[in-house]
Order: structure tokens, then C-alpha cells, then sequence
């Protein structure tokens, strides 16, 4: 059963055609990832799916309802959540403090402090609680996110690059990280240029090139597929 | 697991990551500072107290600013709008309703009421618009401007509600004092002491109330939206609420400030809500340390007596110290004045008792 999908959905800006007719499902439960050269459209479907921008035509369905025209918030409150690219925390705040804002809305006051502390774990941070966001490496500020997305108890993950500027020991662990995510139930849907990162979790891959579906299929199919080898080295046009 | 006093439990509601100050140290002091406020009067003389009342009046709109500024991150320009709305209001509603039955104390919450649902209508197109940073201050500067304009040139007969005459430029006067009914005679709050305690009573429990809701969840969702307004809405915030609200609530504080000014000094005039009068509060809370409520505090009442002794001894000298202090605080310590030197003096008192425990 498909989680999400996007039906005929364009997006335009001025005279450029960002999105193009794009069709796109997500099943339920699988880890999907999304990747394409520079510009082809991975982003901006990004934000039509998150309410940031709305799309010039078409539809996107959560769960069999139409979300199309639903504010980000509103999105999130149904079981979607997101961990951008730039790492979206609260640096001046303690990292404590960071989760505890994300987990409020969404538990009873007496499990809070156990949950953040669960979570704490998880993300490899506990030593680390009462530093302040900002002064986190660059992998830390990227789990934190992961947290406080993980920790609005999502049904959907969107991760925009999770691994972007990442050690690649910090790497291997956030694979680990969203593949526990995933085999408790989240849904996942990534965009990543690490193709070391898409083999060691994803379970299907979408190419999209100048606003379209290029290419589907599993990573060992993707990259076999010659097309696909040409545009990331500009000789093709869809 | 020792369950805690109902003291310990009020304490806790009062402090958090959001105020600086905890734990006996920090109260006992602050009982002290208040007891020292109480006792003021019986050692001073009826000038000083009232102009001590002066200076209090303008902390809650300093407060206020704090809150939308300082904690959610929204440079509003339009604190004296509000006071001036409340101000003109509790004009208007106590000149007509006389002094009688305890109605000042209504036309009192009326004025302020007025202020906040003048805030609501204008932040909800504010907000709800997605305007933001540089843009929300000129916008607000701009109402301040209008509502100085308008109120100027209202000096004709015409423009009168009921009793009240607006006096254009010269502005509203004869309003009567706050007065509370009492067994035996009502209380006039206008001989100095009476009002003194009335408004020092007000700031401890406003401040007191502030430092809940900074404190509380409402206040954690309130410094997100400052931090990273983006990710706050990625938590499932609906981030314009909870602008507009902190909106409505800094403003009203304003609004009080607007009707205790009235009150203490029996008049209001457009000169009120003039350029000066919107830069100055951003100036006070600036230097004190706008993402704290007791550095902005200490530092309005400081920057409020400064001025004050310059105006008497330089004249207009005084607001180009102004100027001079707030380029001062930007260079130097970005977080305020009274802020960094707080901080300066924990780390200080950390290091010492560190030292002495090794």
C-alpha cells in the first residue's frame, strides 16, 4: 500500500519547470531513496511534499488524503516529519532542550524526561545533553535533527542529505540509525548523493533528472542502467 | 522519592532555561530587593517615591518587549502604539464613568483590553501574512507614526467622546486617578505612596507571571520560533499562533504601562507615541538584555534614572547618549549590558568556588 504519492504534479517558477508531471509512490515501509545530478528536482519535491511550496498543478496524497493544499504544520501533525539539509536545530538551546520541544506536543508530561533520555541514547548524545546545540560537531548537530524528527514519532521520514559532511564512520552509523527507524515501522524517504549511504539502506531508488522519473528501481538495477550513468555525466537528456 | 513542598513546587514553575537566576541564592535576593522597595517609602520623600512610580510605569511595557523580542524573536516598534491606545482609552472611559464604585479599576482592564485587541487585529494580519523581521518593524513603527499624526490633529471641539475632549496636540487631561473602593472611603492612588505599592505590587506579579510563561512549554515553543522559525513549524507548531499571542500579551503590557502612566500623571499627549517615545523601550531593553526578563528589569530601571539625571543636567544631550549607548551595547556585548555582566560575575563566583574546592 502506498504511504504517499504524488499524482501528475508540476511545479513551475516563472518560465522554469521544476517539477514535471511527476508521479510518484512510496510503499509503505520500504526506505526509498531519491537521487539526480544538481537541479533535477530532488529538493523542490522535497518541499511540495512538506507544504513549503505548493505545487502550479496535480495532487499529493498521505495516507489516502489529499494533502495537496494542507500548511506545513499541519502536514507534520499527521505523521510526517523532516531533517533538512543544513541541520534545523535550535543552537542556542541546550541539546536537551532541543528535544524536549520536539517531544512536548507529543507526550504525557511524566514520560517526557525518560523519553528524552531513550532518545539521548539512541542518538549517541547523552554526555553531550547540557551542551548547546551549536557547539555540537557537524555529525551530532545531524543526529539531533534525526532525533527531533524521530522523536515526533513520524510514520513518514523525509531526510534531505543526512549524511552531507559526514565522516564516513558517521555515516555508517546514521544508516544503522534509520535502518533501526525503519524496522520499527517508519517509512523513509531520502535524498543522498552518497552512493555508498543509498546501497547500504535503501530498498529502492529513483533517479529524477530535469523535473521527471528518470529511472526506478533497486540500487544494484540503477546502477547497471547506462542512462543513468550518462546524465550524472551530462550526456543525456531526457 | 521525597515529594516536594508546595514551595519548592512554586519555584519550580518560576525558574528554567529561559531566565537566568535559581535556586536560594537568587530568591533570597529577591526577597530582599523587594522588602528594601517596600520599605522605600518610609525613608523617602514624597518626590522620589512618585517619581519612582514614574520609572515602574514603563517596565511592564519594557517587559512586554522582552517577551515578543527577546524571547520570540519579533522586533516590534509598536510598544508605544499600545500604550498610547490604552493611555487615550482609559482617558476617554474614566472621564465619562467618573471615579466612583471602583470604575477606574474597569476603565483600567477595559484600556488594556482595548490595547490587546488592537494588537490582535493588527498581528493577526501581521502573522497570519508571514511578515517578519525588518519588515514587522517598519510596519509597526509606521501604526506608532499614524496614531501620533491622528491624535495631533484632533485639537477642534468636534473631536470629543462623550465628556472626554481629545485636545489634539496638547493632548488629554483631568482623567481621574485609579481609585479603590474600600470599607469606609475609597483609595485614591494618587498621593504618592498608595500608588507606589499599587504598581510595585503589579511589577512583582507580573514579572513573577512572565517568568512562568517564558518557563512553561508556551515558552519553550516561544525561543524555537526565535532560534529556527522553520524547524519550529517542522515540530508541528503552528508558529503564527503562538506569535500572535506573545504578540497580544507584549502589547497588552504596554497597554498597562500606557494606563498607569495616564493615571499617574493625570494626562496624555500624542508626543507619547512619537519617533523618540517607539525607539526608547528598544533602547532600554537592548541594554539591559532583551532574552532575559531580569536583566531587562534592571537595566529599563537603570537606563530610565540615567536618563532621567542627564535630561536635568544636558537637556536634549540625553538621547544622544541614548544613541551612543545602544551602539555600545551592540559592539560590545550583543546580549546587553546588564546580561553580559551578569554572566561575567557567575562565571567569576563558578571559578572562585571551583578554585575552592580543588
Amino acid at each position: 500500500m502506498a504511504i504517499l504519492e504524488t499524482r501528475e504534479l508540476n511545479k513551475w517558477f516563472g518560465g522554469l519547470h521544476v517539477t514535471s508531471g511527476v508521479n510518484f509512490s512510496l510503499k509503505q515501509g520500504e526506505i526509498h531513496c531519491l537521487i539526480g545530478p544538481n537541479g533535477a528536482g530532488k529538493s523542490t519535491l522535497f518541499r511540495l511534499i512538506l507544504g513549503e511550496h505548493l505545487p502550479t498543478s496535480g495532487q499529493i496524497v498521505y495516507e489516502g488524503v489529499d494533502i495537496t493544499k494542507a500548511k506545513s504544520f499541519e502536514r507534520i501533525r499527521k505523521g510526517i516529519s523532516v531533517k533538512f539539509q543544513v541541520p534545523g536545530i535550535f543552537k542556542a538551546l541546550s541539546v536537551r532542550q532541543n528535544l524536549q520541544i520536539a517531544l512536548q506536543h507529543h507526550r504525557r508530561p511524566e514520560d517526557l524526561d525518560e523519553e528524552i533520555d531513550r532518545l539521548l541514547e539512541f542518538l549517541k548524545l547523552t554526555e553531550a545533553r547540557a551542551q548547546l546545540a551549536g557547539n555540537l560537531s557537524h555529525g551530532q548537530k545531524q543526529w539531533l535533527e534525526i532525533g527531533m524528527a524521530v522523536g515526533l514519532k513520524p510514520r513518514l521520514l523525509l531526510l534531505d542529505e543526512p549524511t552531507a559532511g559526514m565522516t564516513p564512520d558517521e555515516t555508517a552509523a546514521t544508516g544503522e540509525m534509520v535502518q533501526a527507524l525503519n524496522r520499527d515501522g517508519v517509512t523513509v524517504l531520502a535524498v543522498e548523493h552518497d552512493m555508498a549511504f543509498v546501497r547500504q539502506i535503501a530498498h529502492k531508488v529513483t533517479v529524477l533528472h530535469f523535473g521527471k522519473i528518470f529511472a526506478q528501481g533497486t540500487i544494484d538495477e540503477i546502477v547497471a542502467d547506462e542512462r543513468v550513468a550518462a546524465i550524472y555525466l551530462g550526456d543525456a537528456h531526457a | 522519592m521525597l515529594r516536594p513542598n508546595p514551595l519548592s513546587r512554586a519555584i519550580a514553575l518560576l525558574e528554567g532555561p529561559q531566565t537566568q537566576g535559581r535556586g536560594t541564592p537568587f530568591w533570597a535576593s529577591f526577597a530582599v530587593v523587594v522588602a528594601i522597595a517596600c520599605a522605600y517609602p518610609l525613608f523617602a520623600d514624597g518626590y522620589d517615591v512618585g517619581n519612582n512610580v514614574y520609572f515602574f510605569n514603563w517596565t511592564f511595557m519594557a517587559l512586554g518587549l522582552s517577551l515578543i523580542w527577546g524571547y520570540g524573536g519579533t522586533l516590534s516598534f509598536g510598544q508605544t502604539a499600545f500604550f498610547g491606545v490604552a493611555g487615550y482609552s482609559y482617558g476617554v472611559i474614566s472621564i465619562n464613568l467618573g471615579d466612583a464604585y471602583g470604575l477606574t479599576l474597569f476603565a483600567l482592564f477595559a484600556s488594556v483590553a482595548a490595547a490587546a485587541l488592537f494588537a490582535a487585529l493588527l498581528g493577526y494580519f501581521l502573522f497570519f501574512g508571514r511578515i517578519s523581521g525588518v519588515f514587522l518593524g517598519i510596519v509597526t513603527l509606521s501604526v506608532t507614526l499614524v496614531l501620533e499624526r491622528f491624535m495631533a490633529q484632533t485639537a477642534g471641539p468636534e473631536w470629543r467622546v462623550g465628556l472626554a475632549r481629545l485636545n489634539g496636540y496638547n493632548g488629554m487631561g483631568s482623567m481621574p486617578s485609579l481609585t479603590v473602593p474600600w470599607f469606609g472611603g475609597d483609595i485614591v492612588l494618587f498621593p504618592d505612596v498608595q500608588l507606589y505599592y499599587f504598581t510595585l505590587a503589579l511589577l512583582v506579579v507580573s514579572y513573577l507571571g512572565l517568568r512562568i510563561l517564558v518557563n512553561s512549554r508556551f515558552g519553550n515553543v516561544l525561543v524555537a520560533i526565535r532560534e529556527n522559525p522553520q524547524r519550529a513549524e517542522m515540530l508541528g507548531y503552528d508558529i503564527r499562533v503562538y506569535q500572535l499571542v506573545t504578540f497580544v500579551i507584549g502589547s497588552a503590557f504596554a497597554g498597562l504601562s500606557g494606563v498607569l502612566y495616564t493615571s499617574w500623571g493625570n494626562y496624555i499627549t500624542p508626543a507619547s507615541m512619537n519617533m523618540t517615545a517607539a525607539a526608547l523601550p528598544i533602547v532600554w531593553v537592548a541594554v539591559g538584555g532583551r532574552s532575559d526578563l531580569t536583566t531587562t528589569l534592571i537595566g529599563t530601571l537603570v537606563v530610565l534614572a540615567g536618563f532621567q539625571a542627564l535630561t536635568i543636567h544636558g537637556s536634549q544631550y540625553a538621547l544622544v547618549v541614548m544613541g551612543v549607548l545602544l551602539v555600545l551595547t551592540v559592539l560590545i556585548a550583543p546580549r546587553g549590558l546588564i546580561f553580559g555582566l551578569g554572566t561575567f560575575l557567575a562565571k567569576c563566583f563558578h571559578h572562585k568556588t571551583t578554585a575552592g574546592r580543588e
